[in-house]
């Protein structure tokens, strides 16, 4: 398969996705929106949590980061979203450098690393709460303004949807194009085995503080996007232990450390808790996250390395059953 | 933002962060026995609390059973539904890497709030009895009785189950096996089963919790989300496995708790406490008490 192959793919089935508010009532819409923002964000996850192997449980900090520089700066000092991008941007690098730095430093990893994660977003939820100025436990609102690019609002739902689908065709393309780079070798080095990375002559801190540093990032346009759809924000809708599990479920569910596999376990799993939703939620409240703790509670049971993992494998043995002798030894990997 | 510190407020402060803590150190005790001791991570331990709690909420509830003989029911109740909650969910996952046990007892935790968000729908609930609004005071210091013996509940538990690992057979096996399968198996010992019973026990321990808590605490599908973070909080500040250490841990995390509402404004109390956790998991990963190990 040539090189480029994946990029095409990425960018014709985006072409194809643009096509569907052709066919979509609102309703609809509105899940494929819901759609574009988790898989948006689980795929941020995955640099950190699926390539680097450091499962973070508090990428909802990131994204509360995001959501909240715009909140502030846009109903505060009435100042387009734009400059609050950028502030997001600034503010969640230097958070996730600093958790990273603190964290790698002291070479904290598995139940440990994800216990600092959990323990640093649920601290966010209190600090929040607690100042004012961001709306105290009720949380901000945004004005609604209309039509208006410079406000990154839209009047319909379709706007939304483009701008979904182009921040996933991004990182999509993204991490795409890291997956054939240094970084992301070094990264898939650490996750397999540290010691032997570092005598290697992998900078594992450095390594996982810039992966932390670019999932962080990422998470934060997640949230600013989240932020300008909903047009609210509060410090449990984005901050605290239940959005972070959210965000990596549909990783985890599609295929950890696969460029897909964010994008297939949401668009497998948030219609399909909307759904529940929409038809339980009233006498059935939590139903989607029955759902969610059962899907993941099965899937680690029989398909640990989720779908495209275990499509990956399939086929990896049914390619070596039609006598190709060449076993990849990188095997598992769908691409 | 005012200090208030005077002598009193401080004084009765500490003294419901001491009775805080031994509640705290009670609910760990199942924790630090199945992470510290056997290595199994348990992110729904939190969440097998809010079933002993709502056992016991219901008996006494409904049921109109004095709390304190719940015991009777809670206890073997969660011995048996952390014994079923492993054989079908964590021994086949026994093996795989941790992370993968994070997800699915994090996913369990997910399922166990939501059945219960769905069967008792999102209400705090709490239970008035008799002992409910016994008190004595010391001085200036009110002392809850329930909260007393709740303290000295977690004291007991706390001495039984060291009691237990260090003289009987089937506790020295638990430590065995937690030291080197392998070598716990040549010596005759079924280690599967010894995780099986440990398992059972750690989550036995919050039956008890939920029975001498229920008299002065709520429960609702959400109580085990901060609780559970709570046990692993001081499990990591006493030392993994180390159940002196497990106590102490509950005390700085009760004190720093009650302490930290006497002084700061709000709920940054919270903040406090897990300062505190992020500060020792970097400085002192191996606890208050214990040496340091390789």
């Amino acid at each position: 398969m040539s090189t480029k192959m994946p990029y095409i793919r990425i960018l014709v089935i985006g072409a194809l996705v643009c096509l569907l508010p052709l066919f979509l009532s609102s309703y609809y819409m509105h899940i494929a929106i819901l759609v574009l923002i988790w898989a948006f964000l689980a795929c941020a996850w995955n640099i950190i949590g699926g390539y680097a192997g450091q499962h973070s449980l508090g990428n909802g900090l990131y994204m509360g980061i995001g959501a909240y520089a715009v909140a502030y700066l846009v109903s505060r000092f009435g100042l387009t979203p734009w400059v609050g991008l950028i502030v997001a941007l600034v503010c969640s690098a230097a958070a996730a450098a600093f958790i990273g730095w603190i964290v790698f430093r002291y070479n904290l990893k598995g139940a440990y690393f994800a216990l600092v994660t959990i323990a640093i977003t649920e601290a966010a939820v209190y600090v929040v709460s607690n100042i004012p100025q961001l709306g105290g436990a009720g949380g901000m609102q945004i004005e609604y303004r209309g039509n208006s690019l410079a406000f990154m609002q839209f009047s319909g739902k379709s706007g939304y949807f483009y701008g979904g689908v182009i921040l996933l065709v991004f990182i999509l393309l993204l991490t795409q194009w890291y997956r054939r780079k240094r970084f992301f070798y070094q990264l898939i080095a650490v996750r397999e085995n540290e010691d032997a990375a570092e005598a290697l002559g992998v900078d594992v801190v450095k390594a996982k503080i810039k992966a932390n540093v670019m999932s962080g990032m990422l998470c934060a346009v997640g949230g600013v996007f989240y932020v300008q759809y909903f047009l609210y924000v509060g410090p449990r809708s984005v901050f605290g232990e239940i959005v972070s599990v959210q965000i990596l479920i549909y990783a985890i569910v599609g295929g950890l450390g696969t460029t897909w596999g964010p994008v297939v376990g949401a668009l497998l799993l948030v219609p399909l808790s909307e759904i529940a939703r929409a038809q339980l939620g009233n006498s059935f409240q939590g139903a989607h996250l029955l759902l969610y703790g059962a899907v993941m509670v099965l899937t680690m049971l029989f398909m640990p390395t989720g779908i495209l993992g275990a499509v990956g494998s399939l086929r990896q043995r049914w390619q070596h059953r039609s006598a190709t002798p060449v076993v990849d030894s990188q095997g598992g990997e769908a691409s | 933002m005012d200090l208030n510190f005077s002598g009193e407020v401080l004084a009765q402060a500490v003294a419901s962060g001491i009775m805080l803590g031994g509640l705290f150190a009670l609910i760990s005790i199942g924790l630090t026995l199945i992470w510290g001791v056997m290595k199994i991570i348990n992110f729904a331990q939190g969440e097998f609390l809010m079933v002993g709690l709502y056992l016991a909420y219901f008996l006494v509830a409904w049921g109109h059973i004095d709390p304190y003989i719940t015991i009777l029911i809670t206890v073997p109740f969660l011995f048996f539904f952390g014994i079923a909650i492993f054989r079908v969910t964590i021994s086949p996952i026994l093996k795989d890497p941790i992370m993968n046990q994070i997800m699915l007892t994090l996913g369990l935790s997910l399922i166990l709030q939501n059945l219960a968000l769905v069967l008792f729908s999102a209400n705090v609930q709490s239970v008035r009895t008799r002992y409910s609004t016994w008190n004595f005071d010391i001085g200036s210091v009110v002392i809850s009785v329930p909260q007393l013996i709740a303290l000295i509940g977690s004291v007991i538990c706390t001495v039984a189950i060291w009691y237990y690992l260090k003289t009987t057979d089937s506790g020295r096996g638990i430590r065995a096996s937690a030291q080197n399968p392998t070598a716990a198996t040549l010596m005759g010992i079924d280690v599967p089963r010894t995780y099986l019973l440990a398992f059972g026990l750690g989550s036995a321990t919050l039956g008890l919790a939920g029975s001498l808590m229920i008299p002065f605490y709520y429960t609702s599908p959400t109580v085990g989300l901060f609780l559970g973070l709570i046990m692993f909080i001081v499990v990591v500040l006493g030392g993994m496995g180390n159940l002196l250490g497990c106590f102490v841990g509950g005390m700085i995390i009760g004190l720093a708790e009650t302490v930290g509402a006497a002084v700061l404004p709000g709920s940054l109390a919270r903040v406090f406490t897990f300062t505190i956790f992020i500060i020792f998991l970097l400085f002192r990963p191996q606890g208050v008490l214990s040496r340091r190990q390789t």
